[in-house]
């Protein structure tokens, strides 16, 4: 089957109920996008389908047809900057939110899907749109702190 | 400035990272000669081991260039462009020790910190801990014991280097300054020689016994608040964990275990997995059954499509009552135990008390959930096994890899990952030998992934504990007698049998027995007692149960003293001015007494990896559920290296803590696990964590550890809060189990 992932059209040889993430993962090797839970509870594998917020471990990878999927290495790209540059993961790296870092492809793309509707989110907003991302590190107040930073450089 | 994921894909590059050079063969040294660029001229140094001088081809980190490695000691290596690489001992498991100890050596090198390129130091005999014996990363121990070693690494490396520069300059090295990474005359005159110039002159130089250290005064790097060095990778999908290692030809592996813990294959039906689209190969190993397939997913179908008989007699009846009754009456009897402390006599003080107060506190079993389920890759290389994986102990997964494949340990290289999270859960070596087994039956790297459900039914969980707390006054009131008995299973009698053949586990007690109060007979006392199955360090260990424990306890006897339960501490600590010195900044910042309506304040306060700490939480009761509103934390760590890990650590701790705190348990039923996901063992998430207000002491005392301590507070304070909100006294964790969360 063919996919489009980060604006490239990709090949891949699995069954159409394969799990996105699993594609991504193994057939595509975009390691970035990581298995957490497998059942829509954590959020690591998020991925942006259209824009969208996406649990790719629950998403059979049949039912993406030609949608275009987002993943964190290609996030840059949505916004036409260098690879890691995109205003979400800059404001990541200059409050240093990750500690073991395992969730945070997931956060930042929860986030960053967040600012695209929603360029100046409340505390309400926030909780919305990044309760079901877990960090057991706990790296939340960071988290909170970035992207009220991403959204002050993308409105000022 | 870590491009791990560059590494991996070259199994000579990766050599790299072992420090064990004088191992490698002429045939290596040569294929990596042509593949590597870099080299790496290891050259035994007084104080550093006594490897021969040897050449071997390394390119340490993608981030280096072409130059020529010249290696300065055990965990130093420069290279003739100037490019510096440390080789960790440590692992990066979140707490920032890829951070930490490169900034005490840029410190004394005189380089900025993002000059040192950071590589796995691999397993070696020269990366053991100091105050463990082992090469382990855990008990937050990594600056407490390397600070002055990484230091005089730094130091002796810089001093080396002036002493060459001074060789060739033909002046005396007093004349000389480093900076910058490079070294100049004082005045200022004549031309700079860059690190890269003098690497390999002085890499032959034998450094003096004595290396002089800076100051406090003058550290420019040490204290200040500095960015981390895996942050970039973190955020762009490129730092490499356990589960994204790709090797060529690689199978992935599913694991099926059995459900009853403690239980074996009785009976296997391969067919149907066999059938499974891309399954190649089903492998009976010694802790169940892997299917390998071309991809995970068609491993993990696999492994679904087994039929598996299990032997479960004598696991299948253990469940939380027989737990708890086999604690209990152990509890009762204290027949063997040993003293963790001992003041006075505290039984005859109970005796004669006038009046004396007793509790029984429990705890429960807790899983770690790291977000990065266990996983493991191996691959064998002709007589050569390698295995990447996440893991705090890179010794003693060598060991058992060696062992599981019938190797000597010295065949084996372990390729250390960043750690998905380890909380001690990657103490463990559980998940090796699968990897290993299945790859030396197919002849292809094998990589087992754990799934969520498979790491949270078979984690290696915190061991549950049953306390009995007692506690004497006498006819003024005063308190004359404290007294703890703790039974629990040990976790260092199976980890480290030999610490505790003859001794207390030190692991079990190491907040009770630092009980620092101002009574005149204390008793502390430890009753190892097995539970039917194996249990595991878990961020902060002993202090997480034992400061429940005293720490509560102190509480009720505040109470029932009618006295303000930080009022009743702080009369106990004259003498303890460390301890009383952040329990009084806690109680100032939180504002202690003076909480608006409808807060209720709770206090608690210990003493942990040489780091005093005291929280005060404010909780509101809601609806008869504990809404914890803020933490107000006083630490005083010692020396700090960076400020920002240090209130990274302790809002991360505080979370893990109260996550436990709230809704922690598991549960045993018929030798089963009952919590299998995410959405029965709950943890905080971003819309329900408290403010953290995170006061650090400004101190110059030798550093404290912080991966830990912050974890020990949470339960008793909040406990302590919620009595002052509804007098009841809340004796065991989780809150949940008391419909309070």
């Amino acid at each position: 089957m063919k996919l489009r992932v980060n604006d490239q059209v990709l090949e891949a040889d699995a069954t159409p109920d394969t799990p996105l993430l699993w594609v991504l993962r193994d057939y595509l090797n975009l390691t970035g996008t990581k298995f957490g839970c497998g059942k829509a509870l954590c959020g690591a594998c998020t991925v942006h389908v259209e824009g969208a917020p996406v649990r790719s471990c629950s998403l059979p990878v049949g039912e993406v047809g030609d949608a275009a999927i987002t993943t964190i290495e290609g996030l840059s790209y949505t916004v036409g900057v260098e690879p890691g540059m995109h205003p979400v993961q800059r404001a990541w790296r200059e409050l240093d939110v990750p500690q073991c870092g395992y969730c945070q492809s997931g956060q930042i793309m929860s986030a960053a899907a967040l600012l695209a509707n929603n360029p100046n989110p409340s505390d309400a907003d926030i909780d919305n749109a990044m309760s079901g991302n877990l960090c057991r590190c706990g790296t939340y107040i960071r988290i909170r702190a970035a992207i009220k930073q991403a959204a002050q450089g993308a409105t000022s | 400035m870590t491009s791990r994921s560059d590494r991996g894909n070259d199994p000579l590059g990766s050599e790299a990272v072992s420090s064990e050079a004088g191992k490698l063969t002429r045939r290596d040294f040569l294929h990596a000669g042509a593949v590597g660029g870099g080299l790496l001229i290891s050259i035994s140094i007084a104080g550093c081991g006594d490897k021969p001088a040897d050449v071997v081809a390394q390119k340490p980190t993608a981030a280096a260039g072409s130059g020529k490695f010249v290696k300065q000691n055990a965990w130093l290596s420069i290279s003739t462009d100037g490019d510096i690489t440390y080789f960790s001992p440590f692992s990066e498991m979140g707490q920032g020790v890829y951070t930490s100890i490169p900034t005490l050596i840029a410190e004394e090198l005189e380089v900025p910190l993002w000059r040192i390129n950071i590589a796995d130091g691999g397993a070696d005999p020269a990366h053991v801990n100091d105050l463990l014996g082992v090469q382990v990363t855990g008990g937050s121990t990594a600056v407490r014991a390397m600070y002055t070693k990484f230091r005089k690494a730094g130091a002796e490396a810089r001093l080396r280097l002036m002493m060459a520069a001074a060789d060739r300059l033909q002046i005396s090295v007093d004349q000389l300054v480093a900076k910058d990474g490079n070294v100049r005359r004082q005045d200022g005159t004549g031309e700079s020689l860059s690190y890269g110039d003098l690497a390999e002159a002085a890499a032959g130089i034998e450094a003096p016994a004595d290396i002089p250290l800076k100051p406090n005064s003058q550290f420019k790097q040490i204290g200040k608040s500095t960015s981390r060095t895996d942050t970039p990778a973190k955020t762009d999908g490129t730092a490499q964990f356990g589960i994204d290692v790709r090797r060529p030809n690689q199978l992935y592996g599913s694991i099926i275990m059995c459900p009853v813990l403690g239980g074996t294959v009785a009976g296997l039906n391969e067919l149907a997995a066999r059938e499974v689209p891309g399954v190649v190969d089903v492998v009976l190993v010694g802790n169940g059954v892997v299917v390998l397939a071309g991809h995970f997913w068609q491993a993990k179908l696999g492994r679904d499509a087994l039929e598996v008989r299990w032997a479960t007699e004598g696991y299948d009846q253990l469940d939380n009552a027989a737990i708890r009754d086999g604690l209990a009456r152990t509890a009762e009897e204290m027949t063997g135990a040993r003293n963790a402390r001992e003041d006075g006599d505290a039984d005859a003080a109970l005796a004669s008390a006038d009046t004396r107060m007793d509790a029984v506190y429990e705890l429960p079993l807790l899983a770690h959930a790291t977000m990065e389920p266990m996983n493991c890759t191996a691959e064998f290389l002709g007589d050569q096994l390698h295995v990447w994986l996440g893991t705090q102990v890179q010794g003693v997964a060598q060991a058992v890899a060696a062992s599981a494949a019938g190797l000597d340990p010295e065949n084996v290289t372990i390729h250390t990952t960043f750690l998905g999270g380890g909380f001690g859960r990657r103490l463990e070596v559980d998940f090796i030998p699968a990897a290993v087994n299945a790859a030396q039956k197919v002849g292809r790297p094998v990589q087992v992934v754990w799934t969520r459900e498979d790491d949270m039914t078979h984690d290696i969980y915190r061991p549950p504990a049953y306390d009995k707390a007692s506690a004497g006054f006498d006819a003024d009131g005063n308190l004359i007698a404290w007294k703890l008995d703790i039974v629990a299973p040990s976790i260092t009698a199976r980890w480290a049998p030999a610490v505790v053949e003859n001794a207390i586990d030190p692991f079990a007690i190491e907040a009770a027995a630092n009980y620092p109060y101002a009574v005149p007979n204390v008793l502390v006392r430890f009753q190892r007692h097995e539970i039917g199955i194996d249990v595991g360090y878990w961020r902060s260990v002993s202090h997480a149960t034992n400061c429940f424990v005293a720490e509560s306890f102190m509480d009720e006897l505040a109470n029932a003293s009618r006295i303000d339960p930080y009022e009743y501490r702080k009369r106990l600590l004259a003498d303890q001015p460390l301890w009383r010195n952040v329990l009084d900044l806690a109680a100032e910042k939180a504002s202690w007494g003076n909480a608006p309506d409808g807060i209720y304040q709770g206090i608690a306060l210990m003493e942990g990896y040489n780091t005093y700490m005291s929280q005060v939480a404010d909780i509101s009761v809601r609806g008869g559920k504990i809404k914890v509103e803020k933490i107000t934390c006083a630490v005083d760590c010692g020396q700090v290296i960076n400020p920002s890990g240090v209130r990274a650590q302790v809002q991360s701790a505080v979370i893990f803590g109260l996550s436990a705190a709230l809704w922690g348990q598991i549960d045993i039923d018929g030798g089963r696990v009952r919590q299998r996901n995410f959405d029965t063992m709950r943890a905080l998430r971003i819309n329900e964590i408290p403010e953290i207000d995170i006061h650090i002491v400004d101190s110059d005392r030798d550093p404290g550890g912080m991966g830990e301590p912050a974890t020990a507070l949470v339960a008793p304070a909040v406990a302590n809060a919620y009595y002052k909100a509804r007098f009841e006294r809340i004796r065991s964790l989780p809150f949940s189990a008391h419909g309070l969360a």
